[in-house]
């Protein structure tokens, strides 16, 4: 089986962009993704788009549509907030499997602004019977964390500053704003311990990546813009004794990072950044441990003394992370692997993480009652 | 705890019981786990067909709890969502009430209590179960 590479990839600034359409924000990231690898749309032989709010749109054809109808065939993906992920995982499997040598892998998301879902029509039993807000489910898997290591409502805070002062570094993130400790403690209040601050920001996005066989990286003289995939792996929730009360991202993400750092034949120790999934403040402090960074337990410590902030030993997250740059469900997955692929490039200037050759992209996604998606992807300076 | 009859369930796992109403469950007779709601196969052991129905207990601890402060429209905030561990070994999320939200403490005690509630979006008034402090 070849080695896949990305040779092209790209992503919007995050913003909010209610007079365009979803199709249209796919187009110009996969436009500049194109551009990056110096191809054409008529290079490209197949297509994997994920979205999520268009799910039976057909948004990759109607991407097609505005950028060439090549007649290549389109897989639409919508998998929870792995969606983007998902869709660059297909087109890795796709050159794997020998049946293509250039896919395209496209995320994007048009998104409102406030909680996702709603109580929709009829009777509702939000805070009747708990809440079913993303807020309150990620609020609790913090108090989890809290109660089993005294983790404190501070250190959860701490990922806040360290990810905001991240995004100022960062041309492409919604927010570029630095957020002080005592502002993000002091913000509004959503589910406790996650203030408006700790909480990701729903945005419109795009993200796109051209993969392609090592065979042909080689022939079209590529590999100098090149970054081997060393791992993509997936993983859904594995049975969880709480897992109908309460969702559980963690035994997910350690079965997918298991299967990663095997597959790349690597340990958690050899990889020079991280870009988690930080939908809340507390998610992070978790995926730390989920992600074999530090020990159980020792999380808060991690974030207390730097080491995921820029210049620390695996600085996580410093595209300014969910929190800051923004998360339009779709496309956060392939945006992640952009903010790695850029930094094993030696391109992500202000905030380069020096001498990086091996990254990680994490994205976990679900919802109350309906279960856990979980990619890694594992990336290397070719 | 006797409601009126003719209050509707707010949850299909709220058994209205003529009155004497319980949250049902159902135990795995192979491996003995213990769920919410009714169900064929175990999530757990995947043993199929050895489902009995069980009326869940209605005293247990509190696992992990939040404070909610923001939710959707129309809902009355704040209010404590806490994740219970039930005595039979169930998990079951609900909401806390009749206390001080800064008074929840890890594994404090709560049992279950039935009460008629005026659901966000609702026409009328419908029958939940909401824990309370042991």
């Amino acid at each position: 089986m070849s080695d896949v590479y990305v040779v092209g990839i790209d992503m919007i600034r995050f913003g909010r962009f209610p007079d365009r359409t979803v199709p249209g924000l796919a187009a110009e990231a996969a436009l500049l993704a194109l551009d990056d690898a110096g191809l054409s749309i008529r290079d490209i032989q197949a297509l994997y788009c994920g979205n999520l709010g268009q799910a039976n749109g057909m948004v990759g054809q109607r991407m097609l549509a505005e950028i060439g109808q090549t007649g290549i065939p389109v897989v639409n993906v919508a998998n929870a907030c792995a969606t983007g992920a998902t869709a660059f995982r297909d087109a890795w499997i796709a050159i794997k499997a020998g049946l293509y040598d250039t896919v395209l892998a496209v995320g994007v998301e048009q998104m409102g602004k406030g909680l996702l879902g709603g109580t929709g029509g009829g009777p509702s039993p939000e805070g009747l019977v708990g809440s079913y807000t993303m807020p309150a489910m990620f609020a609790q898997i913090g108090i989890e964390h809290a109660r089993k290591y005294g983790t404190t409502f501070e250190q959860f805070a701490r990922v806040s500053v360290k990810n905001h002062h991240h995004s100022t570094l960062n041309p492409k993130s919604m927010y570029r704003k630095e957020t002080p400790l005592e502002e993000v403690m002091g913000a509004e209040m959503i589910a406790y311990p996650n203030t408006k601050l700790m909480c990701s920001v729903n945005v419109d996005g795009s993200a796109a990546a051209v993969l392609m066989a090592e065979e042909k990286v080689r022939r079209l003289g590529l590999m100098d813009r090149a970054v081997r995939i060393r791992a993509s792996e997936m993983s859904s929730n594995p049975f969880a004794e709480r897992q109908m009360a309460m969702p559980d991202f963690s035994a997910a993400t350690r079965l997918a990072a298991k299967s990663a750092y095997e597959r790349a034949g690597i340990g958690p120790d050899d990889v020079n950044l991280v870009e988690l999934h930080d939908c809340f403040a507390t998610a992070e402090l978790v995926h730390y441990e989920n992600l074999g960074l530090c020990a159980d337990g020792e999380a808060g410590r991690l974030i207390d003394e730097g080491v995921t902030a820029l210049g620390g030993k695996v600085p996580v997250n410093v595209s300014g992370g969910l929190l800051s740059k923004g998360h339009p469900l779709g496309a956060t997955g392939i945006a992640n692997i952009y903010e790695v692929a850029t930094h094993l490039r030696g391109k992500a200037g202000a905030r380069q993480v020096e001498g990086a050759r091996i990254g990680l992209t994490h994205v976990v996604g679900g919802g109350p009652g309906m279960g856990t998606a979980c990619a890694i992807h594992v990336l290397e300076k070719a | 705890m006797t409601v009126s009859e003719l209050v509707r369930p707010l949850l299909p796992i709220i058994a209205p019981n003529d009155g004497h109403p319980y949250v049902a469950g159902s135990r795995c007779t192979e491996c003995g786990h213990t769920y919410v709601g009714a169900r064929d196969v175990c999530a757990k052991c995947t043993a199929r067909d050895r489902m009995e129905a069980v009326r869940l207990a209605e005293t247990g601890k509190v696992w992990a709890w939040t404070v909610v402060h923001r939710s959707f429209p129309g809902v009355a905030t704040p209010f404590v969502d806490v994740i219970v561990d039930l005595d039979d070994g169930a998990h079951i999320k609900g909401t806390l009430v009749d206390v001080d939200p800064q008074a929840v403490t890890p594994d404090m005690p709560v049992r279950m209590v039935f009460r008629e509630v005026n659901p966000a979006g609702a026409d009328g008034p419908y029958l939940t179960y909401l824990f309370v402090p042991a």
